[in-house]
């Protein structure tokens, strides 16, 4: 399982900074939500990938059962989602501001501001 | 005593929000800004002088023990980051009711800059990595919009650079937490440091130590990351240049120096080689950018780069004394910096322009302006009495006794090139008559001077007092260095 999750992280990496580099707007957006979403999915099997053992404290024990599942990682994947979610909204928003003002996708055009 | 760790997180927080409730009553905001971030410095201040006299304080938060909870920690180092990041916001909200100017103040320009230093306090104050990232965060979302204030065609192109970089940036850093909490299975700051001394596989750390510098590397602007900084940091309102400058990137360095002297020094032979290879080329780009520059900010902007270099120096070289420096400089160049760019704001205002070609005159037109220019960017260049002297000394002195010869090659010539374009600002600006074409517009209000002037003072403060504050740093270096009394202090019984 391990394996198949690393190569899917692998390829969202990969798809994501080519469509990064790529040079239309639109593109950049898409590009950086897969990176969010790969190191998100890398934080989870950093974790440990682990089936069928919640990691439930029984009625009158004082830990959760050998060999649990590791909730931590999930806990700080759902923040990183929401706070994700965020960041793109905002993202998505300037992109538009920014294709108003400038009426162009390309990023090639927006060197006024560089030396 | 547990209070007055939380205080720097809580205050700009709650400021912003009592802002926030009075959304229509702008001079409302503006009293409750002054008075927030005057109470930001009082409490950090009384935070310094505590941990000053009772040693390295932490706060487990809801009573969880570490390493399972949140731990917030104050140590000298971040005590101090606090106090500056504390005077940077308080010059700057004064400022503001001057320069800002009402259609920003509007959309809420006060709450903005005080969650801004909510989360710029809270990265200097927790123990914990995941939460030095959702800090990160909380600084890095305000600081886009702050970014993109105005809606100038230059700003949203500038924002769309920086928010595209500091969003790869934050991905790796998330990366690289993935990671290290798998190889070690905490992310307890002073955890790390007890777990990864014991690992192992020693490769696999020093790669997660290269994922977090170039994380931390683009948020602090360093070789070769740092592109975004100059083609962005020009293009907002002064007084939101200001706060940039005097902190953001300040803050990736401190997360660098934190993991690079907490954490990751179980292989210094390579990480902190390539630390200082790095600040050498930050230094230089930096410095030969800033020459080539004909716009105030951005001249500006690229100095920051180069003053990025010398705080990587003192950690690459990790010693007692290069860490002490390494303080110091961080105080001399966040104060000297802060009143640089206030003065350019007060002579944009003025002159309606900051290319420098069309500034000039300033020095018959106002002899105060001359002077309060002329601290700062001496001390920036390095000019003896003056802080930078002291700051870059140290930095020279450290690598000296590590036989980094190159670097003092390095840091002296990168000196020399500073005193160059600062000297170059001043015939620009003060010395050459004013261009017939470009006369003066305005007067620029108190309230832009008042802060200018203060850092400008604050500037010879710290030169002149140099003796009981590089004991301070000193202190605060011996803590980076000596990470017992951190970790010690963090886990207690635990170890």
């Amino acid at each position: 399982m391990e394996t198949i999750l690393a190569i899917v992280i692998g390829g969202l990496y990969g798809t994501g900074l080519y469509l990064m580099m790529r040079r239309s707007m639109v593109k950049l957006v898409l590009g950086l939500a897969l990176l969010a979403h790969a190191a998100n999915l890398l934080i989870f099997v950093g974790g440990r990938l682990v089936r069928g053992v919640p990691p439930l404290v029984a009625n009158g024990a004082i830990a959760p059962p050998d060999g649990s599942a590791d909730p931590l990682p999930q806990a700080l994947v759902l923040t990183a989602i929401v706070i994700g979610f965020g960041v793109q909204a905002f993202l998505l928003v300037l992109l538009k501001r920014g294709y108003t003002l400038m009426r162009t996708d390309d990023l090639d055009d927006m060197r006024t501001t560089e030396t | 005593m547990s209070l007055l760790l939380v205080l720097p997180v809580i205050i700009p927080l709650f400021t912003a929000i009592l802002a926030l409730l009075c959304w229509r009553h702008i001079n409302v905001q503006r009293g409750i800004a002054v008075v927030g971030a005057s109470c930001l410095m009082v409490a950090a201040v009384t935070l310094l002088l505590t941990i000053s006299d009772r040693g390295i304080q932490c706060v487990q938060v809801s009573n969880w023990q570490a390493p399972f909870g949140i731990t917030l920690v104050a140590d000298l180092f971040g005590a101090v980051m606090v106090v500056l990041a504390a005077t940077s916001l308080l010059a700057v909200t004064v400022y503001s009711l001057g320069s800002v100017g009402r259609a920003l103040e509007a959309v809420g320009y006060y709450p903005l800059i005080h969650v801004m230093v909510a989360g710029i306090c809270g990265a200097f104050l927790t123990g914990d990595v995941f939460n030095l990232y959702v800090c990160f965060e909380v600084t890095l979302v305000s600081s886009f919009v702050l970014m993109a204030m105005g809606g100038e065609r230059q700003q949203i192109e500038g924002a769309i650079k920086y928010v595209t970089l500091n969003l790869m940036a934050s991905a790796i850093f998330l990366a690289a937490i993935g990671l290290l909490y798998g190889v070690a299975g905490t992310l307890n700051m002073a955890d790390l440091a007890t777990v990864l001394a014991n690992e192992p596989r020693q490769t696999l750390v020093n790669s997660i130590a290269m994922l977090f510098m170039v994380g931390f590397g683009i948020k602090a602007a360093v070789f070769p990351l740092f592109f975004w900084l100059p083609a962005s940091y020009h293009t907002p309102n002064v007084a939101i240049t200001t706060l940039f400058a005097a902190l953001l990137t300040k803050v990736g360095v401190y997360a660098l120096i934190r993991f690079f002297t907490l954490i990751f020094v179980g292989d210094t032979g390579l990480t902190h080689t390539v630390l200082l290879v790095l600040a050498g080329l930050t230094m230089i780009t930096g410095v030969l950018g800033a020459v080539a520059q004909t716009e105030f900010r951005r001249l500006l902007s690229f100095h920051i780069i180069s003053q990025i270099g010398y705080l990587l120096l003192g950690l690459g070289l990790l010693t007692h004394f290069s860490l002490a420096a390494v303080v110091y400089f961080m105080g001399h160049v966040i104060i000297a910096k802060t009143a640089l760019l206030l003065l350019s704001g007060v002579t944009q205002r003025i002159s309606g322009t900051s290319e420098l070609k069309e500034l000039g005159g300033f020095y018959k037109e106002s002899p105060l302006l001359s002077v309060v220019f002329l601290v700062p960017a001496l001390s920036l260049a390095g000019i003896p009495p003056l802080s930078g002297f002291w700051a870059k000394f140290a930095v020279v002195k450290a690598s000296l006794e590590a036989e980094q010869y190159v670097m003092v090659v390095a840091a002296l010539a990168v000196g020399l090139f500073t005193l160059y374009y600062m000297l170059n600002v001043w015939a620009e600006v003060f010395w050459k008559d004013r261009p017939v074409d470009h006369p003066v517009v305005a007067k620029a209000p108190l309230v832009m001077w008042g802060p200018m002037v203060a850092m400008g003072i604050l500037t010879l403060g710290i030169s002149f007092g140099v003796d009981p504050l590089f004991q301070l740093a000193n202190r605060a270096a011996f803590q980076l260095i000596d990470r017992q009394e951190y970790i010690r202090a963090v886990l207690g019984g635990a170890l």
